[in-house]
């Protein structure tokens, strides 16, 4: 797989680590009323759809950015890939 | 029909016409008691022992596509029950005494190859760690032999034994390890099930289920509305979508494919399965003289059975350093299977939350090992509704409770399990 990196231009994923679904950047509130709930979901429930997946991978053999990869899992096909600081910002993330 | 050596010869002298098939070809009823989605190694287990040990006959199997097209037709065909937790351990030692007399109670000869498997370890830790792997087999009554550098060298002299960067300080071997045909558990398990009244049913592929009430009243499949009054799913590598269509949509499992290998038949060349300690390696060889090897899982989430170019590599990397003379033999095929990678590195065998629907999944890439076990555990849990007391641990709450089986120490992510 070919990972187009924003910053880099396209990278062979064998440069990459996987972690795995995008939903890792939204951490729950420790503080929340029903935090070990949220907590439970969080780490170990995965909606692991069979299609377009949102996911994490980190440059670690390039620039050691973590970036949010489209990928759809039935083909392999990438759709888009953004730096994953950008993602979380844009969803309320002050870093 | 029994199958026998007598029956071989009888049928050789008279033209192989008396041979019929294995199983029949059922339409599907309108209603079971009991529906096992999958007829994959499990399914077909489960069906097995629920018509043999808990008396229940009514019984069908779903299969999609044809019985054994799955991951049981993809494995390495290993069996072992060499694990560290109590968690684990007593499951993996029943599942390895029922291979032992697997052949025998299904009357189906599935090559059933009790030829070891051997762990290599490469540094005083790692040998550290399966001294006390094996100390803990042996207090579960499982055989375990620690072997220093001549222990392993008398069983396989042709390992690269000097490499300055990973020399072998040892083994933990298994004796009773070994492999089976894993094509041959499938058949022999679908022979014996349709034997006792099970209804196999393939090209029948759920489409939905019929929920009422929290209570699960059938499933929708190609073939039509199928009733019953429970139904067990065991279609590890599918289970997110086929549970997703009885509106379970979170499970604490990712898919991911592992690729396998084998090389061109050769003259026998290695004794058992052989499994290197210092990358990700693992090889044995197939009756038929092909030398079965893989590695890793390529760790990224997919639903395709087909993995890429980096894991090919680092196989074969592990095959070089571990074993030189593999890089003389000739790759046959490779391909790939679905796993569903759980959250510890360990399945789950377990009720859901709806009222009747039953779950069987998580195996990780250890699903084949673990087939007769599973399905006896299975069948206990749909003829009971309890778990049986060697899969008590494998339920959906022990993420919540902090319960987690994770042998590797890996915690939770599946790509590393």
């Amino acid at each position: 797989m070919i990972i187009n990196h924003p910053l880099l231009g396209p990278r062979d994923s064998q440069e990459f680590v996987y972690l795995g679904d995008a939903s890792l950047i939204d951490r729950p509130d420790w503080q929340a009323e029903n935090a070990v709930d949220q907590f439970h979901e969080y780490l170990y429930q995965r909606t692991n759809p069979a299609g377009e997946h949102q996911e994490l991978w980190f440059h670690e053999q390039g620039d050691r950015s973590w970036l949010v990869v489209t990928r759809n899992t039935l083909t392999h096909e990438i759709t888009a890939v953004e730096l994953a600081r950008d993602v979380a910002r844009r969803r309320g993330r002050s870093k | 029909m029994r199958y026998s050596g007598f029956k071989v010869i009888k049928e050789a002298l008279t033209g192989h016409k008396g041979w019929t098939p294995a199983w029949r070809d059922p339409e599907p009823k309108k209603h079971y008691d009991i529906i096992v989605i999958g007829g994959g190694g499990h399914g077909l287990a489960t069906a097995w022992y629920l018509a043999k040990v808990f008396g229940k006959t009514n019984v069908a199997v779903l299969e999609k596509g044809w019985i054994g097209g799955g991951n049981v037709g993809r494995n390495t065909t290993i069996i072992r029950s060499n694990y560290l937790l109590d968690g684990n351990e007593p499951f993996y030692e029943f599942s390895m005494q029922l291979w032992e007399n697997l052949e025998q109670d299904l009357n189906y000869n599935a090559m059933v190859s009790q030829r070891g498997v051997l762990n290599l370890c490469h540094t005083d830790a790692q040998r550290d760690a399966f001294r006390r792997r094996g100390n803990g087999m042996r207090l579960n009554g499982v055989d375990a032999e620690l072997l220093d550098k001549e222990g392993v060298r008398k069983i396989a002299p042709f390992l690269n034994f000097d490499s300055a960067r990973f020399p072998i300080k040892g083994g933990l071997l298994q004796p009773r390890g070994g492999t089976v045909r894993h094509d041959a558990v499938a058949w022999g398990y679908a022979r014996a099930a349709d034997s006792r009244g099970v209804d196999i049913i393939q090209n029948c592929e759920v489409t939905g289920f019929k929920i009422e009430n929290g209570k699960v009243l059938g499933v929708e499949t190609t073939r039509g509305f199928i009733g019953a009054n429970r139904i067990g799913c065991a279609v590890a590598g599918s289970s997110g979508k086929v549970m997703a269509q009885a509106g379970i949509h979170r499970l604490p499992i990712e898919s991911h494919v592992l690729q396998a290998f084998v090389s061109e038949g050769l003259k026998p060349v290695l004794p058992g399965v052989i499994t290197y300690g210092a990358g990700h390696f693992y090889v044995s060889q197939s009756d038929k003289g092909g030398l079965v090897f893989g590695g890793d899982i390529d760790g990224y989430n997919t639903y395709a059975q087909r993995g890429n170019l980096p894991v090919v590599e680092d196989v074969c990397e592990g095959g070089m350093s571990i074993m030189p003379m593999i890089g003389r033999a000739r790759l046959l095929r490779i391909w790939g299977g679905v796993m569903d990678m759980s959250m510890d590195g360990s399945p789950i065998i377990d009720k859901t939350d709806v009222d009747g629907l039953y779950f069987n999944g998580g195996w990780c890439y250890g699903g084949f090992k673990a087939t007769p076990a599973s399905g006896w555990c299975f069948a206990h849990l749909l003829a009971n509704d309890q778990p049986h007391p060697v899969a008590s641990a494998y339920r959906f709450d022990r993420f919540r409770k902090g319960r987690m089986i994770d042998e590797k120490g890996m915690g939770a992510q599946p790509n590393l399990h």
